[in-house]
């Protein structure tokens, strides 16, 4: 067995080099030499990244992680992120790319790279086929569930008509039991709670009727890394044109990709 | 403590309170008088009533008094639908309350009921009453100043545990109180306020309840 000295000095040794500024250099070449590509993926955030019955990472990140392992022809090392670390593993280095379902605001963009959106994410209004609903102003009269205190909640209540009757429930389960009882006609929710239904197969199937909020995922990567960033960006728009990203959104959110991601 | 308290809100939101203490009130009005109103019927069966109807009202008793009241309202507003039962939020609070306390009240009135002497019966037989006249004025009137006491206390109960209704999104004093907590996150003034108005609400309906009390069985005099 290694003894305690030995272990702090390996311990030691790793961690200089872990952070040794080397490393930053240029991302690319260090992930073709190493023959693996770091990726943090998130394990709370279905359908992005959840732990499936078999233990092993799922969703929708983690196979974005893979598609660009796969066209980088390296092995793919998933990192489990949660949200308010993913940046800091970027940053100290821990990780080659963030694909977390990252949406892009000023403040990250001051310390990271953003490449093009891979995954959609947004608040609209869902409501089955036949409700006619295109803009906020159709919801005239109609009952709309939405789970109270959310930002769909706090939008809806800014453009909807006087006369919508706005039905708040405690949380997305209420919302969605009151959508599925036929209770509220139409619902403001989140892209990724109508692909949770979608998913249980139901008699009434939330159909997007218009956007309230658009923030897509970004994957992150460091700041002047231009070879591995355009890398990226290029294995995003293949997978977007080839139709591979497309299966992985009828996958994990149920629809397809947006025209305009 | 670095808190600053700010009720500047009130004068925002008061619109949403009153509203929510007319909905808790209309809710216990119609909830106290459909569920006293079943509580007798129940009480009546289970105490005198013919025997083939006394197993189903006594499940009903059971089954009520045995499960949670979110249950029950989650049950018929989120559970009826799927049988073609479409009910409003104020709609299934009201039918969840009448139900909850019908079963509960039964209960209680029938204790009073049980605790009429064998006399008071005999007594309205040789007076040649009916037997719903004997029940009506000569048991069930004395059984119900008996148990008034306890009948307010559990009108009192359900009042207050209206509160769950919120939880269909029928907009009583907490899902006000719940609204505007998430709009201004001053949760302390939010509950410290809907709290002092649920105190008040029961404290005034116990001494409603006690004044109707006094109205409806008067004290005889000894004379």
């Amino acid at each position: 067995m290694f003894s305690r000295r030995s272990l702090l000095a390996i311990a030691a040794i790793s961690a200089t080099l872990g952070f040794s500024p080397a490393a930053f250099a240029d991302a690319l070449g260090d992930i073709t030499s190493r023959g693996t590509i770091r990726v943090a993926v998130p394990q709370d955030f279905p359908p992005f990244g959840s732990v499936g019955t078999d233990m092993a990472p799922q969703g929708y990140d983690i196979d974005v992680a893979n598609l660009i392992g796969e066209k980088l022809g390296v092995k793919v090392e998933l990192v489990p992120v949660t949200s308010a670390n993913r940046v800091p593993y970027l940053q100290t280095n821990k990780v080659d790319l963030v694909i977390s379902s990252l949406g892009k605001n000023p403040d990250r963009e001051k310390v990271i790279d953003f490449s093009t959106a891979y995954a959609p994410f947004f608040n609209g209004v869902f409501a089955p086929g036949a409700v006619a609903v295109t803009k906020a102003e159709d919801l005239s009269g109609k009952t709309i569930g939405v789970t109270r205190g959310a930002v769909e909640d706090l939008e809806l209540t800014k453009v909807a008509p006087a006369d919508t009757t706005i039905k708040r429930y405690e949380d997305n389960n209420g919302t969605i039991s009151a959508f599925l009882a036929g209770q509220v006609e139409a619902v403001a929710t989140g892209n990724v709670v109508a692909a949770a239904i979608l998913a249980k197969n139901p008699p009434k199937r939330p159909e997007l009727k218009f956007l309230i909020k658009n923030s897509p995922c970004y994957i992150g990567l460091n700041k002047e890394q231009p070879a591995l960033l355009e890398k990226v960006n290029t294995i995003i728009a293949t997978a977007k044109t080839d139709g591979s990203l497309n299966t992985i959104a009828q996958k994990w959110l149920k629809t397809d990709l947006p025209k305009d991601l | 403590m670095k808190y600053t308290f700010d009720f500047g809100w009130l004068l925002d939101y008061y619109p949403q309170i009153a509203k929510g203490i007319a909905v808790t009130l209309e809710l216990i009005a119609i909830g106290g008088v459909l569920g006293i109103a079943l509580g007798i019927i129940c009480a009546w069966v289970r105490a005198l009533g013919p025997k083939w109807l006394r197993p189903p009202v006594a499940t009903y008793v059971e089954l009520i008094r045995n499960t949670p009241f979110l249950i029950q309202l989650f049950f018929i507003f989120f559970g009826l639908p799927s049988l073609g039962l479409q009910l409003s939020e104020l709609t299934a609070a009201n039918i969840a309350m009448v139900v909850n306390l019908g079963a509960y009240s039964c209960e209680i009135i029938r204790a009073g009921i049980q605790a009429t002497p064998k006399g008071q019966f005999e007594a309205g037989a040789s007076l040649a009453m009916t037997r719903f006249e004997t029940f009506r004025h000569v048991v069930l009137v004395p059984s119900l100043q008996r148990i008034w006491p306890a009948l307010s206390s559990q009108v009192v109960i359900v009042m207050l545990g209206s509160s769950v209704v919120s939880q269909i999104a029928a907009e009583d004093l907490t899902f006000a109180a719940n609204f505007i907590q998430s709009r201004t996150f001053r949760a302390f003034e939010a509950y410290i306020v809907s709290t002092v108005i649920y105190l008040v609400l029961a404290i005034l309906l116990r001494q409603v309840l006690v004044m109707g009390g006094n109205l409806i069985f008067p004290r005889r005099s000894v004379r």
